[in-house]
């Protein structure tokens, strides 16, 4: 299997805040990492950068055999990403806002309306076409940052909590599209949800305080666990690094 | 379709969807009638010519123009659409172009809309049209720099009141640069080479000749230079705030 991403000792401070330290990855093409971790882990920092948003302190990103830093560009048309809270233009309808960004993606031709009736139709928005965005459900609004991150078809999906805010059908339904779409892309999900990654992520990576903690498959994770359940081997991998670090800081 | 275009484009129809256009466009005929007519002396005057139209633009544009461009980068900043935008294969460069170019061609309709001043003056006199033509460049252009330093300080910030507050505040200074009010405060301690080159960056100074029909190469070199420079510290502030 290709390395599409590659992430190389990656930093990202924020003053003498060390959001992200020294984290090293990759992702293969087919493959579905899962980003894991507690509220302010890094998680989002790290796809920030991948997705050449924040520019990092140190390291390197790697997409396609592009570098973020030196071919932005290329990196981004090959990249579909959801920010977190799916950031959109609240006064456009769905439709307006597809059109845009078909427009900035250059979809041209017969197949650009064809992708975008494509796309509405897997992600099933079609009865909110003509609604302009702000006045849509939380759920709705999720759908539309999918439909827009996957709409010039990328070989590399990027997807900051992709179910954040659906109801359980709805959940039900995202997964399933990331399990179709997963083989022919590399696709990364952050999630807080446990398991989501036993359903959907064929690699799972933990990330506490800017550090990785783990990174292995589900069963591996699951195999932390002495009681067999993924939420219990999260915290033991997650409170026991607390532990140490409490520990090596106690004089 | 170039990105650059597709953000122009974007941007441009945004106007136009939310009540903001219709309200700016009122109001801006509103006012440059009641400024020619009532404190212009447009009647009075007796002349064929648009000099009381022309004689407030710049004072309208000090308070209008920040209106137009407070929300271009404060409310991308503030919605988050900024990681979206960023996100998308299109350099920042294009974006900050292409959206101010979206906000300068909204100006030109509002003033396009002015058409029946154009018209009531050509009824009632004899006018030199070409005159008259160079002002609305003239003022076209005007109204560009000032657009170009509101774009600049509204990715400053993600308020739009402040975004707003600031800008009209630089404005203010640009248009009085060769007035004491402004020179007062570097005269006593700047050389003159310096108070020379403040007072030669009035709004008002370049505006009034062009106002009278010439437009002068520098002059124009004056606003593109400005214009240049501001959308330029546009794009690097963005560079350096559009996470934070």
């Amino acid at each position: 299997m290709p390395v599409t991403i590659k992430v190389k000792s990656l930093t990202k401070s924020f003053g003498p805040i060390h959001a992200v330290r020294g984290v090293s990855f990759d992702v293969n093409h087919g493959e579905v990492l899962g980003f894991l971790g507690p509220n302010g882990a890094g998680k989002s920092t790290t796809m920030k950068m991948i997705t050449g948003f924040l520019e990092p302190t140190s390291g390197t990103v790697e997409v396609n055999g592009f570098d973020v830093r030196e071919n932005p560009i290329a990196v981004k048309r090959s990249v579909g990403y959801l920010p977190e809270g799916a950031p959109a233009y609240g006064e456009m309808t769905v439709k307006s806002f597809l059109n845009f960004i078909a427009d900035v993606r250059q979809l041209t031709g017969s197949s650009r309306q064809k992708r975008i009736d494509e796309v509405v139709d897997i992600i099933n928005i079609k009865h909110v076409i003509d609604q302009s965005i702000e006045t849509l459900s939380k759920g709705f609004k999720r759908r539309v940052g999918i439909a827009q991150a996957i709409l010039h078809d990328p070989s590399v999906l990027i997807l900051d909590e992709p179910t954040d805010g659906l109801d359980p059908n709805q959940k039900h339904e995202v997964r399933n599209l990331i399990k179709e779409m997963s083989e022919d892309k590399a696709i990364v999900i952050s999630t807080h949800i446990l398991e989501e990654v036993d359903a959907v992520c064929s690699r799972a990576i933990i990330i506490a305080s800017g550090d990785i903690l783990f990174d292995g498959t589900p069963a591996e994770l699951i195999a932390k666990s002495d009681r067999s359940d993924i939420e219990h081997a999260f915290r033991v991998i997650t409170t026991s690094s607390a532990d140490e670090n409490r520990e090596t800081a106690a004089p | 379709m170039s990105p650059m275009y597709s953000i122009y484009k974007r941007e441009f129809a945004s106007y136009f969807v939310t009540p903001v256009a219709y309200v700016f466009i009122v109001i801006f005929l509103f006012l440059t009638g009641i400024f020619a007519f009532y404190i212009g002396a447009f009647f009075e005057t007796n002349q064929a010519d648009l000099e009381p139209f022309f004689r407030f633009h710049p004072w309208l544009y000090l308070f209008l123009i920040p209106a137009i461009s407070m929300r271009l980068w404060s409310d991308e900043r503030k919605s988050g659409t900024i990681e979206l935008l960023m996100t998308l294969p299109v350099s920042i460069t294009d974006a900050v172009i292409g959206k101010y170019l979206a906000a300068w061609s909204f100006t030109a309709v509002a003033l396009a809309l002015t058409f029946p001043m154009w018209i009531t003056v050509n009824y009632l006199g004899s006018p030199d049209n070409t005159v008259i033509l160079a002002s609305y460049i003239g003022s076209l252009i005007m109204a560009g720099g000032f657009l170009a330093i509101g774009s600049c300080i509204s990715a400053l910030t993600k308020s739009q009141v402040i975004s707003f507050v600031i800008s009209v505040v630089i404005c203010f200074m640009f248009i009085l640069s060769g007035f004491p009010m402004v020179l007062d405060i570097f005269q006593s301690w700047a050389p003159q080479a310096v108070l020379d080159a403040i007072a030669s960056f009035s709004f008002l100074t370049h505006f009034t000749s062009i106002k009278k029909g010439v437009i002068d190469i520098r002059d124009v070199i004056y606003f593109s230079a400005l214009i240049i420079f501001w959308l330029y510290v546009n794009v690097v502030v963005i560079e350096a705030k559009k996470a934070s």
